[in-house]
């Protein structure tokens, strides 16, 4: 079951393709990463999601019904660029904008002071936006985004200007909220964020979907099958003449006690790890090296470019 | 519905509850009654009544009538004896009236003080010397003091504005009419609305800029439409308008009814009336403060009750229609001040044009360009306000009020198409052909 399906959206402003034939899934429950570089059309596409523009074309489903003007109480968004009032004090904000959601007085004040103590944050609520430093006012804006208990989450470039506290502490809330059911959509260009937290994603790149699917299976599809060896002792000296003779094995790089092979499967590996430790090589560390997100992404974009 | 309402209430509590507001709504009816009430009472001040001792060699003063600002004393000790002990004894200067040879038209009279008379004292002293010469003359010429009265007369002029109605009968308007006056309220009714509609509608500018640099905006428009957020935007800036003029409505009454007469003149002042202020040369002092009180009797005569709903209902519809305009440029524009310039100017032409036209019929508030002027909607708000003290016809007024609000409708509706597309809109150079387009972009 998805929270959320796209199906061949398509947006067009005036002679620019913003969104083409843009597909996707995104699991209930699940957090997903939807990625590309600056301009590719995610902020588009997240408009479209929450109602703010309409598609020209395709459909999209939130939580398996056609989407209409009821589902933005069902979704939390925060933008990229944050916003709030500055000169508005912490706690009516909050209280304005849940209402907004949908929320009641009572309710609204309920939830906020649920996540005032949450972030131990209590003695905000008569405070001026303008007089919090800026980790503090994402707090502010973490809690506007959740106040009114979506069941998707959208955020844009969540941790952009935070410091590494203030990262782990969205972050820890972000798992905790998902733990708790809610599907949460990430959309970032900074690849080693999702790497940690996602469990699936899709890459757009000029307004097209190149490449989407689970994080573990993206890597082992774009793996390179190099093998990182770390050893002690001295390495037999056929090795290198091994290369030389062996189309399915090659060293690619040899330094300060770290060996880096490139084999065309893994039986090989195994072939040169035995040849070693029969050699009297010792073996502290033996891994194969997987893409990052970053280097697959860069690849695709330039693949497609 | 809802969602609109908490938008209205928003935007109208987060102004009415700033400092600048209260002191604003406060200060500036303070302000405009200090402005007015301050030079006459600083005028009362220094015009302490001066003591003047005169000798008369001419014979025709036994007395001469004190005033609030003068006194006169006879002293047949002679001006040189005077001259030298009259600081002493506590007067304020020496008046001489030599023996006229003749009593021809030009007449010298000296007065010797260490200090310098103002303009005010020195033509009340002439005039009260000019009157007896005068009526010397008068008697000269064999004239009683009883053919005198006589030849006293007073005209006033008695206005009866009346219309031929329908089955051919005269039907007269009450009130009376004081054209002098009625061009003072009118043109500061015009620059009231006129002021009025561009600091507001700037303000309703600047809250879309700013909601759409910090881009709360996104935040907001995910859970309602661009047009309610445009909509309660305006309303709840106008209900502080409102709130403001209200506000300053009940503190003039306040002021009129119990600080000015407290300060020891009824009213004078606080209306300025160019009729007046013209009246000033060739009047004392207190004859001024008596036609002071004309007028504010002639104010009072005005039809408020008519007045304030009418100026209540164009205050309103002027301002949805320029403060929507306003903040369709403001979405558009965002914070390149230069390019905000550009688009504002169409905006501001009419208004500048209404006061224009304001200026222009106040001589002839019944010709073609002000019953033009006062029903064309983007004039309107400007223009019927001012014609207001003039007693328009019902049926121009009716009128004017019907195309007032069908236009708000239009310009409200038209601002909210440029309005959700502008607002989303960065880093782009914003032309007209360009806003023209958006008129016509679907949902």
């Amino acid at each position: 079951m998805s929270i959320l399906k796209l199906e061949n959206v398509v947006k067009t402003y005036q002679k620019h393709i913003a969104v083409n034939e843009v597909s996707f899934e995104v699991k209930k429950g699940g957090i997903f990463g939807l990625l590309g570089p600056n301009g590719a059309g995610k902020t588009s596409l997240i408009r479209i999601i929450t109602t703010i523009t309409g598609a020209d074309e395709g459909t999209i489903f939130l939580d398996g019904e056609k989407l209409n003007s009821s589902h933005p109480g069902k979704i939390g968004y925060m933008p990229e660029e944050r916003g709030l009032y500055k000169k508005m004090k912490v706690g009516e904000q909050i209280m304005y904008l849940a209402q907004l959601k949908g929320l009641s007085k009572k309710g609204a004040k309920e939830q906020i002071q649920y996540w005032f103590k949450r972030f131990g944050i209590e003695d905000w609520w008569d405070k001026k936006v303008e007089e919090l430093s800026k980790g503090m006012q994402q707090k502010v804006q973490f809690i506007a985004t959740v106040i009114h208990q979506p069941k998707l989450l959208i955020l844009d470039e969540p941790f952009s200007g935070l410091d590494p506290i203030n990262t782990n502490l969205i972050k820890d809330e972000i798992r905790r909220l998902n733990s708790e059911g809610v599907s949460i959509i990430f959309s970032t260009h900074r690849m080693e964020q999702v790497e940690e937290i996602c469990e699936d994603i899709v890459l757009i790149n000029n307004g097209k979907n190149i490449l989407e699917g689970k994080v573990s299976e993206l890597k082992h599809r774009f793996k390179e099958n190099l093998f990182r060896i770390e050893y002690e002792g001295n390495l037999p000296s056929d090795l290198n003449a091994m290369d030389e003779a062996n189309d399915n094995f090659e060293i690619v790089s040899n330094e300060s006690n770290v060996l880096t092979i490139k084999v065309t499967n893994e039986t090989v590996s195994n072939q040169v790890l035995n040849h070693l430790i029969q050699n009297g090589v010792f073996i502290n560390n033996f891994n194969e090296i997987l893409p990052s997100l970053n280097e697959i992404f860069i690849k695709r974009v330039n693949a497609e470019a | 519905m809802n969602k609109l309402w908490l938008i209205i209430q928003r935007e109208y509590l987060v102004r009415v509850r700033k400092k600048t507001f209260i002191l604003t709504t406060i200060l500036m009816p303070l302000l405009v009654v200090a402005l007015y009430a301050l030079p006459v009472l600083f005028v009362k001040m220094s015009e302490d009544q001066k003591k003047i001792v005169y000798t008369d060699d001419s014979g025709y003063f036994e007395s001469i009538p004190s005033s609030n600002s003068v006194h006169f004393k006879r002293d047949n000790r002679g001006k040189d004896a005077l001259r030298k002990v009259y600081k002493n004894e506590g007067y304020d200067g020496v008046l001489y009236i030599p023996n006229f040879k003749s009593l021809n038209n030009d007449l010298k009279v000296e007065y010797f003080s260490d200090q310098q008379i103002s303009v005010t004292r020195r033509e009340s002293i002439e005039r009260r010397l000019e009157k007896r010469i005068r009526n010397k003359k008068m008697e000269d010429a064999g004239l009683t003091q009883a053919q005198l009265d006589q030849l006293e007369t007073s005209i006033s002029l008695a206005e009866v504005k009346e219309t031929m109605n329908d089955s051919g009968e005269l039907e007269q308007k009450s009130g009376k009419g004081n054209a002098g006056l009625a061009t003072g309220m009118g043109m500061m009714m015009g620059m009231f609305m006129y002021i009025i509609l561009l600091i507001y509608g700037s303000m309703v500018m600047r809250s879309v800029q700013e909601e759409k640099i910090n881009r709360i905006v996104e935040v907001i428009i995910s859970s309602v439409k661009p047009f309610q957020l445009m909509l309660g935007k305006v309303i709840g800036v106008g209900g502080v308008g409102l709130t403001q003029i209200l506000i300053w409505i009940i503190l003039l009454v306040v002021f009129q009814t119990f600080a000015l007469p407290l300060l020891g003149f009824g009213a004078a002042g606080a209306m300025p009336d160019p009729s007046a202020m013209g009246g000033v040369e060739g009047m004392d002092i207190d004859e001024v403060q008596g036609e002071a009180q004309k007028i504010m009797e002639a104010i009072f005569s005005l039809n408020w009750g008519f007045i304030i709903p009418v100026l209540i209902i164009f205050f309103l519809g002027g301002f949805f229609i320029y403060s929507s305009l306003f903040a369709a440029v403001g979405s558009a524009v965002g914070d390149d001040l230069g390019e905000s310039q550009t688009l504002m100017f169409p905006i501001m032409l009419p208004i500048i044009i209404s006061i224009f036209i304001t200026m222009s019929i106040m001589n002839n508030p019944n010709s073609g360009i002000a019953v033009f002027g006062s029903i064309f909607p983007l004039f309107s708000p400007v223009v019927m306000p001012a014609r207001l003290a003039f007693d328009p016809p019902l049926w121009e007024v009716l009128l004017s009020i019907t195309l007032l609000l069908a236009s708000v409708v239009f310009f409200i509706w038209l601002s909210g198409r440029i309005y959700r597309v502008g607002i989303f809109m960065y880093g782009k150079k914003i032309t007209f052909k360009e806003i023209w387009k958006w008129l016509f972009y679907k949902g």
